[in-house]
C-alpha cells in the first residue's frame, strides 16, 4: 500500500491548489455578486451594425 | 470607457466540431462492431479485429476522440465569449487540434496492432502517452493565457470547471502512465499488483470524473442557459456544486475494487466518498433542470433543449446509480456484470452523447450564420437516439442481474447450479437487443451528420466573429487592499506564466520519478511461495495483454461462496506482487482466470485457443488459430528480465543472460507435451506455447511450497 503515499501527495497537492484558488476567488470578490454573472453570459458582444459600417 | 475591438476564432471551433462528429461515428461504429462480436463470434476475423482489441479502440475513441474533441469544441467556443477575448494563440490552437487528431489516429492503429499497456482507458503505449501530455499542456497554456488576458473580471462557473478538468487530468495521466519502456512500443507499469490496481482505478474513476463529467458540466452551465435564453436557476448553487464536486471526486476510485485484495479500509474510504458524491451531482442536475422552470414550452419546440434535458436527466440517473453501485452489498451483485456496462452507457450515450448533440445543433448554425437545415430531422434524431439508449441499457441491466443471480445460484445439494457458459448463452438474446439499441443510436447520429452537412452547405462560416468589450477593470472587488498587488497582475506582465505552469507539471513529474524507488521495496513478497514469472510466462503474459484478454476475463476471485466454489480460493494481495501491470479486469464476459493454472491439460488450452467451441460448445470467445504459427520475439527476453529487475522483481543477478535457455527448456517441454497429447508438432516459440505457459501458471503458486533457499533470501531482503 506504499503507493497510497503517492496518491495522497498528488491528491492533496491538487486539493491544495484548488483550495488556494477557492480562497483567491472568495477574497478577490469573484463571488460577491451571485446574480449578475448568470445573466451577463446571455448577452452577445457583437458590435452594433452601425459601428460595423464605420470600420 | 473605450471599447476594444477584437474577434472570436470560430474556425477552430468548427474544426473541433467536425472532428467530434467524425470520431463520434467511428467510436459508435466500433462499439456496434464489438457488440455484434459478442453475439456473432465469427466476426473476430484476424488478430487485429478480435474483441479484446476492438473494445479498447471503442472506449478510447468514445472517450478521448468523441468526448475529447467535444470538450475542446465547447471550451474554445464558450471560453472566448466568457472571457471576452480571442483565444490567446491561434498557432497553439491549431497545434492542439492537429496534435490531438494525430494522437487519435496513432491510438487507433496501435491498439488494433496490439500495442497496449493493458490498463483500461489508459491502454496507449508510452510514446503516445508523452504526446498526450504535450498536447494537453498546449491546451492548458492556451486556455490559461486566454483567461489571464480576459476582459471580463468575473470567472463564470463554466471556466472553473474547465480549469479543474485541465489540472486534474494532467496529474492523473502522469501518475498512472508511469512505466518503464522495453522498446519503442512496449512498456511495463512501474506499479505492481494491488498497488497498480489502486493507481489505475484512482485514475480510471477520475477519468470519468474529470474527462466525462467536469468539462461537460462546464458546457452545461454555458450552453443550457444560452439555448434556453435564461440564466442558470441558481448561480450560488453552481458555485457550491463546483467546489463540492472537485473536492470529493478524487477519492471515489476504490469503489471499482470492492471485495478485491485491496485493504478493507481503502475500500470503505472509496464507498464513503462515492456516497457523498450524490449531493453535488444532484445539485448540478437540479440546477440544470430548474433553469427550464417556466420554460418547458420551449423544450417542447426546441430540439436543442430536448437533447439537453435528456442529457442532464441521464447525468442525474447515472450519478444516483453510481453511489448505489458503490455500496458493497450492491456491488457484490453488480461487479463483473453488464450492469456496469449499462451504467456507463447511460452516462456516455445519454449525458455526453446528447449534450454534445445539443451543443452541436446550437453552435453549428451560429458559426455558419444560418439556421439548422431541418428541425424535423433534429426531432427524428432525438427520438431515435432516445429509443436507442433505452433499448441499449434495459436489456443490459436485465442481462447483468440475470447473470449475477445465475452465478450465485446453488442447488439444494449445495453445488453450483449453472456452469459459467450457461450463464453466458442465457443472456445472448439481451446482447442482441443491446446491439440493436446501439444501432438505433447510430442511425440517429447519422441523421445528424446529414442534417449538419446540409446546414453547413447552406451557410458560410464566420471565421472571425467581430466583438467588442471594455478592457478589464483592474479589480472587481471594492476591497482596496488587493488592488494592483494581485499575484496575477504581476504574472501577467511577464512571460513567466509558462514557467509557473511547467513548474507544476515538473513537480508532479518529479513525484512520479520517486515512485519506482518507493515501490521496489514494497514488492517484497508476503507469500513466500509466490515466485517471479519464468521468461516464457512473461512472454505469455505479454500476449495476454496484447490481445486484451483482460477485457473479458478477471483475475480476482472475491471472497464469496459461489466464487470460491467456482474458481477456487479467494485472491490475496501477495499473489500479485510481480504483476506489472495488474490484470484483475473489471468484467466477466468469460470466467475468472486467477486460478486457471493446472485446471485443464495443455492440450485443452491448445484446442480451446484454436477454436473455443471445440472445448466449450456455444462459447462466444474469439478463436485464435494464428497463435499456432505466430512466434514470440525471443530476443526481447534479456531486456524483459532487466526491466523487471529494475522494477524490483528478484531475478538473480545476471539472469538476463541465461533467461533464454530457461525459456527454451520450458517451451520445449510444453511443445513435447502437446505432441504427446495431440499428435501435432507445435513450434516451441509459437505464441500458443507461451500463452499456455502463462495460463498454466496462474494461481498455482499459493498451493505449493516455495523452495527453502529462496524463502530465506526473501526474509533477508
Amino acid at each position: 500500500m506504499e503507493v497510497i503515499v503517492i496518491l495522497l501527495l498528488a491528491s492533496i497537492g491538487i486539493a491544495s491548489i484548488f483550495l488556494i484558488a477557492f480562497l483567491w476567488a472568495l477574497k478577490s470578490g469573484q463571488y460577491d455578486d451571485a446574480e449578475g454573472p448568470a445573466v451577463r453570459i446571455l448577452f452577445d458582444d457583437s458590435p452594433p451594425p452601425s459601428e460595423d459600417e464605420e470600420q | 470607457m473605450q471599447l476594444e475591438k477584437f474577434s472570436y476564432d470560430n474556425k477552430i471551433v468548427k474544426m473541433f466540431a467536425f472532428a467530434t462528429i467524425l470520431w463520434g461515428m467511428v467510436g459508435f461504429l466500433a462499439g456496434l462492431f464489438a457488440a455484434l462480436q459478442l453475439v456473432f463470434p465469427e466476426l473476430n476475423f484476424t488478430a487485429e479485429t478480435t474483441y479484446g482489441r476492438v473494445r479498447p479502440l471503442h472506449t478510447n475513441a468514445a472517450i478521448f476522440a468523441f468526448v475529447g474533441n467535444g470538450i475542446f469544441m465547447g471550451v474554445y467556443y464558450s471560453l472566448q465569449r466568457l472571457c471576452k477575448a480571442r483565444l490567446w494563440s491561434d498557432k497553439l490552437s491549431y497545434f492542439h487540434f492537429w496534435g490531438w487528431q494525430t494522437i487519435i489516429v496513432a491510438a487507433a492503429v496501435t491498439l488494433l496492432l496490439g500495442f497496449t499497456q493493458g490498463k483500461e482507458y489508459a491502454e496507449l503505449e508510452w510514446p503516445i502517452d508523452i504526446a498526450i501530455a504535450v498536447v494537453w499542456v498546449a491546451f492548458g497554456i492556451n486556455m490559461m493565457m486566454t483567461i489571464l488576458k480576459r476582459r471580463e473580471s468575473h470567472l463564470y462557473v463554466a471556466i472553473w470547471f474547465y480549469i479543474a478538468t485541465w489540472v486534474t487530468v494532467a496529474m492523473l495521466h502522469i501518475v498512472n502512465s508511469g512505466a518503464i519502456p522495453l522498446h519503442f512500443m512496449k512498456s511495463y507499469s512501474v506499479y505492481a499488483g494491488m498497488q497498480d490496481a489502486l493507481v489505475q482505478w484512482w485514475y480510471g474513476h477520475n477519468a470519468v470524473a474529470f474527462f466525462l463529467t467536469t468539462p461537460y458540466l462546464g458546457l452545461m452551465y454555458y450552453f443550457l442557459p444560452k439555448a434556453a435564453n435564461r440564466p442558470i436557476y441558481s448561480y450560488r448553487l453552481s458555485i457550491i456544486h463546483f467546489w463540492a464536486l472537485i473536492f470529493i471526486y478524487i477519492w471515489a476510485g476504490p469503489h471499482h475494487l470492492l471485495y478485491t485484495s485491496l485493504p478493507d479500509w481503502a475500500q470503505s474510504l472509496g464507498v464513503v466518498f462515492s456516497v457523498m458524491l450524490i449531493f453535488p451531482s444532484w445539485g448540478g442536475m437540479i440546477n440544470g433542470l430548474f433553469t427550464l422552470r417556466g420554460a418547458w414550452d420551449k423544450v417542447r419546440e426546441d430540439p436543442v433543449l430536448k437533447f439537453m434535458v435528456v442529457a442532464v436527466t441521464a447525468y442525474g440517473m447515472a450519478t444516483f446509480e453510481g453511489p448505489m453501485m458503490s455500496l458493497k452489498n450492491v456491488n457484490a451483485i453488480s461487479h463483473y456484470t453488464d450492469w456496469t456496462v449499462a451504467h456507463v452507457h447511460v452516462g456516455t450515450l445519454g449525458w455526453n452523447g446528447f449534450l454534445t448533440f445539443g451543443v452541436l445543433y446550437w453552435l453549428i448554425p451560429r458559426i455558419f450564420q444560418t439556421k439548422m437545415y431541418s428541425t424535423k430531422l433534429m426531432n427524428a434524431h432525438f427520438w431515435i437516439g432516445t429509443l436507442g439508449i433505452i433499448i441499449y441499457v434495459i436489456p443490459l441491466y436485465w442481462a447483468g442481474w440475470t447473470q449475477s443471480i445465475m452465478w450465485k445460484t446453488f442447488t439444494a445439494d449445495g453445488v453450483l447450479q449453472y456452469n459459467f457458459l450457461e450463464t453466458v448463452t442465457h443472456i445472448l438474446p439481451m446482447y442482441g437487443l443491446r446491439a440493436f439499441g446501439g444501432f438505433l443510436f447510430i442511425i440517429g447520429a447519422g441523421i445528424m451528420v446529414y442534417n449538419i452537412m446540409k446546414t453547413v452547405q447552406s451557410g458560410q462560416l464566420l471565421d472571425n466573429e467581430a466583438a467588442e468589450a471594455a478592457p478589464r477593470p483592474s479589480l472587481i472587488s471594492t476591497d482596496k487592499k488587493y488592488q494592483g498587488a494581485h499575484w496575477h497582475r504581476w504574472i501577467e506582465r511577464r512571460p513567466i506564466q509558462l514557467l509557473v505552469l511547467s513548474l507544476i507539471l515538473v513537480s508532479i513529474g518529479g513525484l512520479v520519478q520517486i515512485v519506482p524507488a518507493f515501490l521496489v521495496k514494497s514488492n517484497v513478497p508476503t507469500i513466500p511461495s509466490v515466485q517471479p514469472y519464468t521468461p516464457l510466462e512473461l512472454h505469455g503474459r505479454d500476449i495476454y495483454i496484447q490481445d486484451g484478454c483482460y477485457n473479458c476475463h478477471s483475475q480476482m476471485i472475491r471472497p464469496f461462496r459461489d466464487e470460491v466454489a467456482r474458481y477456487g480460493d479467494y485472491s490475496k494481495a501477495g499473489e500479485f506482487v510481480y504483476d506489472h501491470p495488474f490484470q484483475w479486469g473489471s468484467k466477466r464476459t468469460g470466467p475468472d482466470l486467477a486460478r486457471v493454472g493446472g485446471k485443464y491439460p495443455d492440450s485443452w488450452h491448445y484446442y480451446h485457443m484454436i477454436d473455443p467451441t471445440s472445448m466449450a460448445p456455444g462459447s462466444i470467445m474469439p478463436a485464435y488459430p494464428w497463435m499456432v504459427w505466430k512466434e514470440i520475439n525471443v530476443d526481447l527476453t534479456p531486456g524483459m528480465i532487466r526491466v523487471m529487475q529494475s522494477l524490483g522483481v528478484p531475478y538473480p543477478e545476471g539472469y538476463d543472460q541465461i533467461a533464454i535457455d530457461d525459456l527454451y527448456e520450458q517451451a520445449n517441454e510444453i511443445a513435447d507435451n502437446l505432441k504427446n497429447q495431440t499428435g501435432e508438432n507445435v513450434l516451441a516459440t509459437s505464441e500458443i506455447v507461451a500463452i499456455i505457459a502463462y495460463l498454466q501458471r496462474l494461481g498455482t503458486d499459493v498451493s505449493k511450497e516455495g523452495p527453502a533457499v529462496e524463502k530465506q533470501e526473501v526474509e533477508e531482503q
